[in-house]
């Protein structure tokens, strides 16, 4: 509609209240930091994307189809430092988090703009620290780094890639304590912390995670360094020291770190399948509490990560426990989420098929943990391909879809502009079948033996294997489509309203694009959250 | 409410000086708790080690100068003390108390490094005190004995590090009070900065009797 179109251009919004690049570089508006993360991980993404080709290219052949072992190393430990530090961690939280937490709030920014910036800076030192170590010859520790290895064995870029991660660690410590502020003391007139939609709880939950958590890994990270640096032996058992405190120091913090991964998705989805169902959340107290349940018990199951390094069987027995019970909070939320489909009014659009892939994906990938939870069966799944296979299911069945769900919800909003639903169906259809294709296989393959972080494995293997690589070319092909059609939709797109999906929430109240400062007038909330049908 | 001409003490996301306060407030509290979780790791890696080398950590500790680490623990205290104080002067706008107070938090703080490096530290490194460097220990014990300087130097050294960011913020605080910035409208930034020293002072505070008087020499 061409009133619509010139209205997009000539009313003043985040977006053209500023033009060059000292307004981007300089900015304080959390939307606009939004999008500079936004691009950020993307990138981060494409390299860490870039490793798992090789490696799955290179496990075609049961002996190694390219690879040297020492390069294959190099590979997975680049793979996973860049996905979990550089896209994971940072995805929801600085993307979604950022743009939409303070509009879901009603207030006109987070408590601290200027800190936000600073964290994307912060942010974009440490990934650069670990290009740095890629570049100049990789790092081949694992995303673990564990002792001895990296303090002593090691001899690529142990070193700046711990950096880089540590420095990492402050942005998201720092964005998590922005967003603990802004929901205690920004919150609008009338929205009680019952009445805030259920993204900021799990916002909230991730936030504690990073607070307490992130300090601790890197306080660790300054010990490996050091170690490494002046081989004082902290974890040197020559000296007296203990490899297996690494472990523990690290997996305190890289447990948790798993909920940072998983709880803002879990907080999408609640968003979207209530708006999509076009009824109310079910149980909404249920999952608000789920969220930080699951804050709460995940520092405390860290454990099962050690279950055969040697730690007491008692401690074992006790984590195990724990660990089991830690899966109870995520139940809850599946059932609420299932509940609320119920008798709902359910839409297919593409962030709802990226929901409804997230509930079973998610689902079977935490059914497999409780296998890797079970003191017995892990002894024998422990390091396989089976733990490739759970973490994955979560962290892309679960996560990314979750991401990919939020981008395609809220695009609207961002930008202003729709994108074409119907490629964007095929995408998350294209992505589903391609990510089961990749990651079933690795739980076959991973119970029959094989283990991971190996360059080569017995021919037996092979069929699974080959299966894998090509679900990874299908879920390539599946993640490059939305990169099209979303920029694509930035310039081409037809105009959207303030409200496309006609969502209940304070950020649909706004236009599309929003004002910088989100609203003429803080609105006052006189109802609960989802208020569908009434 | 707010004031429109440049210069307002109220920044645009806040509706009123309060929630401005408070968020400030809140907001360097839950930076101190991440601080005790970064410490923390610290501190439980020399918890368990001294669980396991009791005489080897009771003989390094005994390498350390109490009297020193004493007139430390001093300085700090009065160092809060000055924050303290400087702190009320902002709050109630005394400019000539705030300046004063700032000086001598500083001062004591600069005490603090100077003594850290040039009688603790310089004396340890011709001692041959120092792992990765030059450690030679000719008793019994010797690698618990190394384990426990890891511990030292990394622990006081982390928390030196600390101070010396606290010194600087305080300069830029000496600074922007010097040009009148502050008074009962906006002194959040001295109140924060307070709260941040005062926490490297109680870090000192656990860290002086675990790692100084320790191994019962009285």
């Amino acid at each position: 509609m061409a009133t619509a179109a010139v209205d997009l251009d000539t009313r003043v919004h985040y977006l053209n209240a500023g033009y060059g690049i000292k307004s981007w570089l300089l900015t304080t508006d959390h939307k606009r930091i939004a999008i500079l993360y936004m691009a950020s991980i993307t990138f981060f993404f494409l390299v860490g994307g870039i490793a798992a080709v090789l490696i799955r290219i290179h496990l075609i052949e049961p002996n190694g189809a390219i690879f040297e072992p020492g390069t294959y190393n190099k590979l997975f430990s680049m793979h996973g430092i860049f996905m979990v530090f550089f896209f994971m961690i940072p995805s929801i939280p600085a993307v979604l988090g950022n743009f939409l937490v303070p509009m879901m709030i009603g207030a006109r920014d987070l408590a601290f703009p200027k800190l936000n910036l600073l964290s994307w800076y912060i942010f974009m030192v440490g990934g650069c620290l670990a290009l740095y170590a890629v570049i100049w010859g990789g790092v081949d520790t694992g995303w673990t780094f564990y002792t001895p290895l990296s303090t002593t064995y090691a001899n690529t870029n142990v070193l700046s890639a711990a950096l880089g991660v540590f420095v990492s660690g402050f942005s998201s410590i720092l964005t998590g304590l922005n967003f603990v502020v802004t929901i205690h003391k920004m919150r609008a007139p009338g929205m009680t912390w019952f009445r805030m939609p259920l993204f900021l709880w799990a916002m909230y939950a991730t936030s504690i995670i990073q607070i307490l958590g992130t300090p601790v890994v890197a306080i660790t990270l300054v010990l490996v360094a050091l170690e490494r640096l002046f081989h004082v032996g902290v974890f040197d058992p020559a000296v007296g020291g203990d490899p297996i405190l690494f472990q523990h120091l690290f997996w305190f913090y890289s447990h948790p770190a798993v909920y940072i991964m998983i709880l803002p998705s879990m907080g999408v989805v609640s968003e979207l399948v209530t708006c999509f169902s076009k009824k109310r959340i079910f149980g909404y107290s249920f999952i608000a509490f789920s969220s930080v349940a699951i804050a709460v018990i995940s520092f405390l199951v860290w454990g099962h990560h050690m279950f055969v390094s040697g730690q007491s069987i008692y401690a074992g027995i006790v984590f195990s426990a724990l660990s089991f019970l830690v899966a109870i909070p995520s139940a809850i939320k599946v059932f609420n989420w299932t509940a609320t489909l119920y008798k709902g009014s359910v839409s297919y659009q593409a962030p709802m098929l990226y929901a409804l892939g997230f509930i079973g994906l998610f689902t079977m990938g935490g059914l497999t943990g409780l296998f890797l939870a079970t003191l017995a069966t892990d002894t024998h799944l422990h390091d396989t391909y089976f733990v490739v296979g759970h973490f994955h299911y979560i962290m892309v069945g679960g996560a990314v879809m979750g991401y990919l769900g939020g981008i395609h919800f809220w695009w609207p909003k961002i930008t202003g502009r729709l994108y074409p639903d119907g490629w964007a169906r095929l995408a998350a259809a294209i992505i589903f079948i391609g990510f089961n294709l990749t990651f079933f296989p690795q739980y076959m393959v991973g119970y029959l033996g094989m283990p991971r972080r190996y360059a080569i494995y017995p021919p037996e293997f092979q069929v699974l294997n080959v299966m894998s690589s090509a679900g990874a070319s299908i879920l390539a092909v599946g993640y490059a489509i939305p990169l099209v059609y979303l920029i694509w939709s930035m310039r081409y797109g037809p105009v959207a309203g303030p409200n496309p999906w006609g969502a209940k929430g304070l950020e649909w109240e706004t236009p599309s694009p929003p004002p910088t400062e989100n609203f003429e007038e803080i609105p006052v909330v006189r109802e609960e959250a989802y208020a569908y049908g009434e | 409410m707010a004031d429109s001409h440049a210069g307002s003490a109220l920044a645009h996301q806040f509706e009123d000086l309060e929630q401005q306060h408070d968020a400030a407030d809140l907001g360097m509290w839950i930076f101190l708790a991440t601080e005790v979780m970064f410490f923390g790791g610290l501190f439980a890696g020399y918890t368990i080690y001294r669980n396991l080398y009791e005489p080897g950590f009771a003989a390094g500790s005994h390498m350390l100068n109490v009297t020193i680490g004493a007139i430390n623990t001093a300085v700090l205290i009065c160092s809060s003390l000055t924050m303290a104080l400087a702190v009320r002067a902002a709050q109630i706008g005394k400019r000539s108390s705030l300046l004063t107070c700032l000086i001598l938090t500083i001062m004591l703080g600069l005490a603090f490094i100077l003594i850290k490096l040039t009688l603790e530290w310089r004396h340890d490194y011709l001692e041959g005190f120092v792992p990765g460097l030059n450690f030679t220990f000719a008793g019994p014990n010797a690698k618990s004995v190394e384990l426990f300087f890891c511990f030292y130097f990394t622990m006081t050294g982390v928390h030196a590090l600390h101070m010396v960011v606290g010194v600087g913020v305080l300069g830029v605080l000496l600074a922007q009070a010097w040009k009148g910035r502050f008074g009962p409208e906006r002194y959040n930034a001295v109140e924060t900065a307070g709260l941040y020293w005062h926490f490297v002072d109680i870090v000192w505070i656990f860290l002086f009797p675990l790692l100084y008087l320790i191994g019962g020499r009285y």
